[in-house]
């Protein structure tokens, strides 16, 4: 369950911006975590119900956006949609790629006040 | 708490009204912070550091103390342990004659770069040695949790499934090495060795691979030929 682990460095990021900004409530999170960040959203959520308690997080609305893997062919240049690591060049079956987005694990923003 | 790297608790003050603050930091950006750090020490020290991880019992443990024995006269070791309970494993590393610091990690399933700093704080280990870090026996949770190692080995064991790579596909896409152990077992189990292979470098086109047996001895030369290489090659490196 490395996921608390991850809720657990969310809350201090958010702490350090509560204080940085002078702010007593953080009313909305927005985290990026892409689909190939090896993050299990329901682990994190049943993660997050545990970490934040008596945090700043609290009672903070969490928003996450979920960037789609996507990969580059060294092969044949073909910019494709990946769902796992191992999924293969549509255009020519190689697996030698470059993965280019979905390994996102963001804190984007948040709605202080 | 610890003054080195800042991790205490901050105190909040109060009032102010509602603002979008622009964050787009890395949820993993301290743990990154610390591993850089690490790397930085293992540089400046000629160190060549190794992260093994595996699933419980795919014989991490059993690779170090046959590596320590056998070339404990050619290479300086050291070793940190990294375990949820007990000392057994360091006990081991300890009987071999080598330096070895335990970390329980209690109910963490993986290092991170903090312990590791703190370990090292405790252990200095020797200028031009190799370091050998055995992670928690868990194949998700050590894979996100850069330490500042230099590579990665990812040990499977024959006795485990050939479809274990595409399971666990972080741990095989962050390694750089993977050693397939316990071939000695492979005429008892179900187990195809290019399978397995095949798969890893699905997930993974650059991983190297080692086919080898602990208890048997067979193919330890080839993971001693790849150690001596990358000790070889910091050294190089720091010579030109
Ligand atoms: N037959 C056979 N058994 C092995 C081999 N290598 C290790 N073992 C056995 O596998 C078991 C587990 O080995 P360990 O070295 O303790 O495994 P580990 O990965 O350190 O385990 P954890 O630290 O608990 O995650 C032990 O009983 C070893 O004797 C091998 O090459 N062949
Ligand atoms: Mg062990
Ligand atoms: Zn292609």
């Amino acid at each position: 369950m490395h996921e608390l682990s991850i809720v657990m460095s969310i809350v201090e990021i958010a702490s350090q911006q509560a204080l940085q900004a002078n702010a007593s409530v953080v009313e909305e999170i927005e985290l990026e975590i892409g689909t190939l960040s090896g993050i299990e959203i329901n682990a994190l959520e049943f993660a997050w119900a545990e970490a934040v308690r008596n945090t700043i997080l609290e009672n903070t609305l969490r928003v996450i956006n979920r960037p789609e893997g996507r990969a580059r062919c060294l092969d044949c240049n073909t910019d494709f949609a990946i769902q796992q690591y191992f999924d293969p060049c549509p255009a020519c079956g190689s697996h030698f790629i470059n993965i280019t987005r979905g390994k996102e694990l963001k804190v984007k923003s948040l709605v202080i006040a | 708490m610890c003054a080195t790297c800042g991790c205490d608790d901050h105190q909040h003050s109060h009032h102010s009204h509602k603002t979008v603050v622009d964050v787009e930091q890395d949820i993993l950006h301290q743990n990154n912070l610390l591993a850089e750090r690490n790397r930085g020490y293992f540089e400046a020290k000629q160190i060549f550091a190794v992260n093994l991880v595996s699933s419980p019992g795919s014989g991490k443990t059993s690779l170090l103390v046959k590596t320590l024995t056998d070339l404990k006269d050619f290479l300086e070791f050291s070793v940190i342990e990294g375990d949820q309970q007990t000392t057994c494993d360091a006990d081991r590393i300890h009987a071999t004659g080598t330096k070895v610091t335990q970390i329980n990690t209690g109910k963490g399933c993986h290092l991170d770069a903090h312990m590791v700093l703190h370990a090292l704080q405790g252990m200095k280990p020797k200028d031009n040695s190799t370091l050998f870090i055995e992670n928690v026996g868990n194949l998700v949770c050590p894979a996100m949790f850069d330490l500042g190692e230099k590579e990665r080995v990812v040990i499977i064991s024959v006795t485990e499934g050939d479809d274990k790579p595409l399971k666990y596909p972080d741990m095989f896409h962050s390694s750089t090495l993977c050693i397939i152990n316990k071939i000695d077992l492979l005429p008892y189990v179900d187990f195809n060795v290019e399978k397995v292979k095949a798969n890893a470098l699905k997930v993974n086109h650059q991983l190297e691979i080692i086919e080898l047996s602990c208890t048997s001895g067979e193919g330890m030369d080839k993971w001693y030929n790849w150690l001596k290489t990358k000790v070889h090659v910091s050294d190089l490196s720091y010579s030109y």
